[in-house]
């Protein structure tokens, strides 16, 4: 990393109040005028359609396997979604997908 | 209407949202903690990688932001690929506006602040299920979603910092973050327009994964929204 120490605190500061806008955007502008109909359809999907394009790749090429294919975290994967649909609790869900991914790294070092 | 009728429920709609968001101390922990660990082995001073965690808070676009650095690529490249994938809490912004628009300029500036994934899903998903909460109870529910997790946010940082090289790599903890975001999204799949648009977000986001950070991410969203909300048009109609 070649950065002058100001040039990394400029990325920090910049990052701080971009992130910040982003999230103040709607919800300071906007305010409490009504939206149309339409866009409040729209806005109902916004985590289940930013989060699951976000974890696909993660999930189908990790990092920490450089992009490999890995079945041990595949199945964890699969586990905490089959356990979120099934409970409707996020804690199974992180326990299921937890445990899958902790047993099966000990299983695949036992092997 | 007296103040203490008013300050009840938004005291336990804040405990509330304490207790929902403690469990979430579980997965950030170690997610703050790599951040940490990763930032100080790329070269980043304690204060710095501080003034990540405590400004930005965004643990994604943080970890990108760090990807770029080690590359060495331009301040203007840095900033973009690290704000696009924040662009989502855009989305997240807008979605709040109905349940929350009517609060005081200050709370959502809190609110802003503090917009991540957990406290905002946790938040609009309990917004949903309790259509008839007030304003007060619900920035007070968001406040206590974040509680738990904010501070450990910050303080497991720095604990990732000073910890530094002694986490092996045997722990995994690269996958922690993508349990938990399928955790916190797939009770959230309750009707065929929700599992439409997350298929969609699935195989788009799949399928444009090698444009550059976020963009993918963004056309994926976009169009996964679209479908949720039309799916959504054409089940009413069929039903009536």
């Amino acid at each position: 990393m070649n950065y002058a120490t100001a040039e990394i605190w400029t990325i920090i500061a910049l990052m701080g109040i971009g992130t910040f806008l982003i999230r103040f955007s709607f919800l300071g502008l906007i305010g409490d005028r009504p939206m149309p109909q339409f866009v409040l359809r729209l806005l109902r999907y916004t985590p289940v359609a930013v989060l699951p394009a976000m974890v696909a790749p993660l999930v189908l090429w990790p990092a920490a396997t450089d992009g490999q294919f890995d079945p041990v975290r595949m199945l964890a994967a699969l586990a905490t979604v089959t356990a979120g649909l099934w409970t409707r609790s996020v804690l199974w869900a992180i326990f299921a997908g937890a445990f899958t991914l902790y047993a099966g790294i000990g299983i695949t070092a036992a092997l | 209407m007296t103040t203490s009728t008013m300050k009840t429920p938004a005291t336990s709609a804040y405990w509330a949202g304490l207790r929902d968001g403690a469990p979430f101390i579980l997965v950030a922990a170690p997610f703050a903690m790599v951040f940490g660990v990763v930032a100080t082995d790329a070269g980043l001073s304690l204060a710095q990688v501080m003034g990540f965690s405590v400004l930005v808070i965004a643990g994604a676009s943080q970890f990108a932001a760090l990807q770029m650095m080690v590359e060495n690529a331009s301040i203007a490249f840095v900033l973009l690929a690290a704000l696009a994938v924040n662009l989502r809490m855009a989305m997240y912004s807008a979605s709040l506006v109905p349940y929350l628009g009517a609060a005081p300029l200050w709370q959502r500036a809190c609110v802003a602040y503090l917009n991540f994934d957990q406290p905002y899903l946790l938040s609009i998903a309990r917004y949903e299920a309790r259509p008839a909460m007030t304003v007060p109870e619900r920035f007070a529910y968001f406040i206590g979603a974040a509680t738990p997790i904010t501070p450990l946010w910050i303080l497991m940082t720095y604990v990732g910092v000073v910890a530094g090289k002694s986490i092996s790599d045997a722990w995994a903890l690269d996958f922690i973050m993508p349990i938990m975001f399928l955790a916190l999204v797939a009770p959230m799949v309750k009707s065929l327009a929700h599992a439409a648009a997350a298929a969609v977000s699935v195989s788009v986001g799949l399928l444009l994964v090698g444009l550059p950070s976020g963009t993918g991410l963004l056309i994926a969203a976009g169009s996964a929204m679209l479908t949720g909300a039309l799916v959504e048009v054409w089940l009413e109609k069929r039903a009536s």
